[in-house]
């Protein structure tokens, strides 16, 4: 061990970590080591991937037998003893004061046990100064789609008579919902005055107690350097507008939470993102401690950002609960799904750089706005404030409010729509500058891991054989595109772990956190495995209960980061425990036990190796156990470390129909240490497809004069499905930064941040023409097209 | 003993057709490439049920189904669909509810050999045809090939339009056994996945194939 321990503080130690990525050749990238402090009790440094058995190998998910047989439980499948069944009546118009609702014909329809009128809404943004509005027996709707009432029956479709019955009286209100209508100075008031959404464990919410006018909250400001001096300095500029659409998350599992409510507590089944946040948030609104409220999560369909905390549905499940005296399951519909628990925001962006003859930025300005409807969150300043090297900064980000539903985090809040404005611009710069687009971003980013990635993918892609915009001669024009990724290791430090080694040789993980699908159930058996010489399939993991200890939330690509070096620390502690049991029986110290291979042995005489479960049947107690909270990171950066990525997108755009193919896709990313390349690339994949579906299909329409969702349904919201899934040639780089026991980071988020710029670039290199508008729909390609032409 | 006279309403066609059908049935244009077989399938099993003189419910009815390989009996008002009927009356929630009016396949399920979206087909027109289910598509503790592949190749992620894109995988190699992958992107064009893990569906699939015809 290296390193100055006169250094140290006491209970630390010096270690020496891998540092970098292997194999790579970007100076000041290669792996090297590094030494870091760490407290005593830490595990040792964990060897590069190559060097593990278990770690950083493609292990098929532990529980892929159980999701392929249907015998994977969700919430929508729970069904309890007495269950009853919820259904929720929603508001039709856009924005109105609610004068009665009768719930009387609901009551008394056959089968229905319970009814709930809903006195707070959650999830959207609430006026600071409540006296700015008229008192109200009900909540004002401000969106078409809030939910109004709710009630449980004997079964769903009791249940859905009964809400039908409930009849509302409205008075409706003026309303917008078209974010340019909303920000003119006479424009409908969706809140009467400022209004701020609370933040959601995901990173949804916006920035708060910013000034408002109107409907227009913000601008909130990030401000380095002058802009105007750096203008000046510039030889090249580029300046456009952006505009990108709304999209819904479209989990297939839909919102949903089984509530059972006992005299003395609360038992939550909850298809979500985070059972802690859950807990937290329905203790609160049903006024009881913490400890009396219990989330599962075993299998949960699809989370992108939008399931955080009880929402509506849950407070409304837990309500009915309570008065019902029974279990109750509430699920929203799919149209409920599109309409209420959230959506990325749209935007507006005016983008302008500039650089010098030699391809240096001397000023980046972004002017930015967007509706999150009645929530916030709509800044995309994030790629345009931390991508690039520029002195002069200023980014001023506003949200605009509308009568639509809130916005939630959705998967790299901000960065998909900011990276498609940025990343077009730098392209357009290159142009001007006679640079190779990928140069002139070289010159710029200091990120030692996406030069690498664009080394890497520059080659896979056959970058140097690409041609000059336009080159087809033919209707249908191919071009090859690229664009890069950032997002932020986030930390979560409330995430703990517990291992149980029995005395029959088994090996349990405990840990309320959830499994949404990224497989963090599998790369938990990973770590545990490997500090115990085993497979990860000899591991049982049980998690996503908050009877076990607290998991994070998952979000912002956290759930890996923050959780696995708690289960590498607390599988060491058990580990250790059963090294001192054994050292008498071999008659070394507990240090000198090896396990390795299903097998224990003395680490100088493996011939005296006995399995794994006799020398579990050797420890005096049933048991021994080892249970561990997240450390913080080894260094704390003066920045969030970045998390890179960087994709190729090769296209083809049909030029009388305007239709768009994506082709093939190169993608290049990093997370850290990965834990299972097999999990970490089907999340890749995922993260190109979304973005596939971001950039051509997506879009929730609000009919401007009826304020309704148009298409709130799962064929006239078009999702990208298999016939538009191109070919996807993934690279998982190792990138180690000595900053956890197992040093993993996430990719939910990285990987779907480039992805529509990149198609955009394409575009460009197909047909010399630029869209700057989301989605690249036939009707907008042929506008793009028709409007180059006449110029 | 159902009362309906399964297999005596072929002269009735369309006229066996009843509003809900035929909406349910229509939406499905819009359920992509492999709605126009789906469609069939939808209107067959239609036109298999009672006739318009068969008037039952609005209460619930006696119904006999036969469900992977075993003859249950349930009652269920004859507006239920099969997948309500599988899901809450027969506990077999592998068949997922994803949109509930056939534009997403994750209910796929199968009618004889015939893949079809349960949300779409009422449960009192099954009559006698086989339904298959992803619980019963291997025997309890074994894996189809399609099964297995899906793991290997990491097919899954969160895995709630999985029983429906192996059910209509297991399909395509029941009656292909050789397929390209257009072939399996074709067999999938109604399954929606929001995880974006069609690549691996295909890859999972493909290889599926190659076991099941010896070369694995």
């Amino acid at each position: 061990m290296s390193g100055k321990s006169s250094t140290l503080g006491p209970g630390m130690r010096a270690d020496t970590l891998p540092f970098g990525i292997p194999g790579a050749q970007a100076p000041g990238a290669t792996l090297t080591t590094v030494s870091r402090a760490v407290a005593e009790n830490e595990p040792p440094p964990l060897s590069p991937n190559s060097d593990l058995r278990v770690v950083g190998k493609p292990v098929p998910r532990i529980d892929g037998a159980l999701k392929v047989t249907g015998r994977a439980r969700y919430t929508a499948d729970m069904q309890l003893p007495g269950m009853l069944y919820a259904s929720v009546a929603t508001s039709r118009l856009p924005h109105a004061r609610v004068k009665s609702i009768d719930m009387r014909a609901a009551q008394a329809h056959p089968g229905v046990r319970a009814v709930h009128v809903v006195k707070r809404v959650l999830g959207v943004a609430v006026l600071r100064d409540k006296s700015a509005e008229m008192p109200a027996d009900f909540p004002i709707v401000r969106f078409a789609g809030q939910p109004i009432a709710a009630v449980a029956a004997v079964s769903q479709t009791a249940a859905d008579e009964a809400a039908a019955l409930i009849r509302v009286e409205y008075e409706p209100l003026p309303f917008v919902v078209d974010v340019d209508e909303a920000r003119k100075p006479d424009a409908p008031l969706v809140y009467p005055g400022p209004a701020d959404q609370p933040h959601t464990a995901g990173g949804g919410g916006g920035l708060q107690n910013l000034p408002q006018q109107g409907n227009v909250h913000g601008p909130a400001r990030n401000e380095r350097g002058n802009v105007e001096t750096g203008f000046k300095q510039a030889d090249v500029m580029v300046e456009a507008e952006f505009r990108t659409q709304v999209q819904t998350h479209g989990a297939l599992e839909t919102h949903g939470m089984v509530a059972d409510w006992r005299g003395d507590g609360l038992t939550v089944y909850a298809s979500t993102q985070s059972t802690s946040s859950v807990r937290d948030e329905l203790a609160e609104i049903m006024d009881l401690p913490e400890s009396r409220v219990r989330v599962l999560t075993e299998y949960m369909g699809g989370g992108f950002g939008a399931k955080f905390g009880a929402g509506n549905a849950g407070a409304m499940a837990a309500e009915l609960s309570r008065k019902a005296g029974a279990p109750v399951r509430l699920t929203l519909t799919r149209k409920d799904e599109h309409l209420s628990t959230g959506n990325r925001p749209n935007s507006r962006q005016h983008l302008k750089i500039g650089a010098t003859k030699d391809g240096h930025l001397t000023a980046i300005d972004l002017r930015c706005f967007g509706t999150g409807g009645v929530g916030t969150g709509a800044g995309a300043g994030g790629p345009a404030a931390n991508m690039y090297q520029c002195p002069n900064l200023l980014v001023e980000e506003s949200d605009v409010f509308t009568n639509a539903g809130p916005a939630a985090a959705f998967r790299a809040p901000g960065h998909p729509q900011g990276c498609f404005a940025l990343e077009q611009v730098i392209d357009e710069l290159a142009e001007k500058l006679d640079l190779d687009p990928l140069e002139l971003r070289g010159r710029n980013d200091n990120s030692a891991v996406r030069r690498e990635e664009r080394r890497i993918g520059a080659a896979r892609a056959h970058w140097a054989a690409r041609r000059a915009p336009g080159a087809d001669r033919g209707p249908i024009k191919r071009g090859i595109g690229v664009a890069q990724a950032l997002w932020y290791r986030i930390v979560n430090l409330d995430s703990a772990c517990e291992v149980r080694i029995g005395r029959d040789g088994s090996v349990e993980l405990l840990s309320a956190v959830q499994d949404i699908g990224g497989g963090i159930r599998t790369a938990l058996a990973q770590v545990v495995a490997e500090e115990l010489g085993r497979e990860a399939s000899d591991v049982r993991v049980s998690i996503g209960d908050t009877a076990y200890p607290v998991g994070p939330p998952s979000g912002g690509s956290m759930t890996t980061t923050s959780i696995t070096p708690a289960a590498r620390a607390a599988v060491f502690q058990a580990r250790q425990a059963m090294s001192a049991a054994l050292g008498p029986f071999f008659g070394v110290s507990a240090s000198e036990i090896e396990m390795r291979d299903g097998k224990v042995f003395p680490r100088a005489d493996r011939s005296r190796a006995i399995s794994f479960r006799q020398a579990a049947g050797r420890l005096r107690t049933s048991e021994v156990v080892g249970r561990a909270s997240r450390v913080a990171d080894y260094e704390q950066p003066k920045q969030l470390v970045q998390y890179g990525g960087v994709q190729f997108v090769e296209l083809a755009v049909d030029t009388e129909t305007g239709v768009i193919k994506v082709e093939h896709v190169v993608a290049v990313h990093d997370c850290g240490r990965p834990l299972n390349p097999l999990a970490v690339e089907s999340q890749i994949n995922g993260g190109i497809i979304q973005g596939i579906s971001y950039a051509l299909y997506e879009d929730r329409r609000l009919d401007r004069n009826t304020g309704l969702m148009v298409n709130p349904n799962l064929e006239a919201y078009k999702i990208a499905g298999a016939f538009e899934t191109p070919e996807i040639e993934t690279v998982i780089l190792e990138n180690y930064l000595a900053l956890s026991s197992t040093d993993a980071g996430g990719i939910g988020e990285p990987a779907t941040v480039a992805t529509a710029a990149a198609i955009a670039n394409a575009f460009y290199n197909a047909t010399g023409v630029r869209v700057r508008m989301l989605p690249m729909t036939p009707a907008v390609v042929l506008d793009a097209l028709r409007q180059e032409m006449r110029a | 003993m159902a009362r309906r006279r399964h297999g005596e309403s072929a002269k009735s066609s369309l006229k066996g057709l009843s509003r809900r059908d035929f909406l349910k049935s229509a939406g499905f244009g819009a359920a992509g490439l492999a709605g126009a077989k789906l469609l069939e399938a939808n209107l067959l099993a239609a036109q298999s049920g009672p006739a318009a003189s068969d008037e039952i419910g609005p209460g619930p009815v006696p119904l006999k189904l036969n469900v992977n390989g075993t003859p249950r009996a349930i009652a269920v008002e004859p507006r239920t669909t099969l997948a309500q009927a599988l899901r809450d009356n027969l506990g077999l929630t592998g068949t997922k509810v994803v949109c509930d009016r056939g534009a997403c396949s994750a209910c796929t399920v199968w009618l004889d050999a015939t893949p079809v979206n349960a949300c779409m087909v009422l449960a009192v027109d099954v009559g006698k045809r086989r339904v298959t289910t992803i619980e019963g598509l291997a025997p309890e503790g074994r894996l189809h090939p399609v099964q297995a592949a899906f793991v290997a190749h990491d097919a899954t992620q969160c895995g709630y339009c999985t029983p429906g894109m192996v059910m209509s995988c297991a399909a395509l190699l029941a009656r292909n056994a050789n397929p390209s992958l257009d072939d399996v992107k074709r067999a999938v064009s109604g399954n929606l996945c929001r995880c974006g893990t069609y690549p691996k569906v295909f890859a999972a699939t493909l290889a599926a194939a190659e076991t099941q015809r010896g070369h694995p």
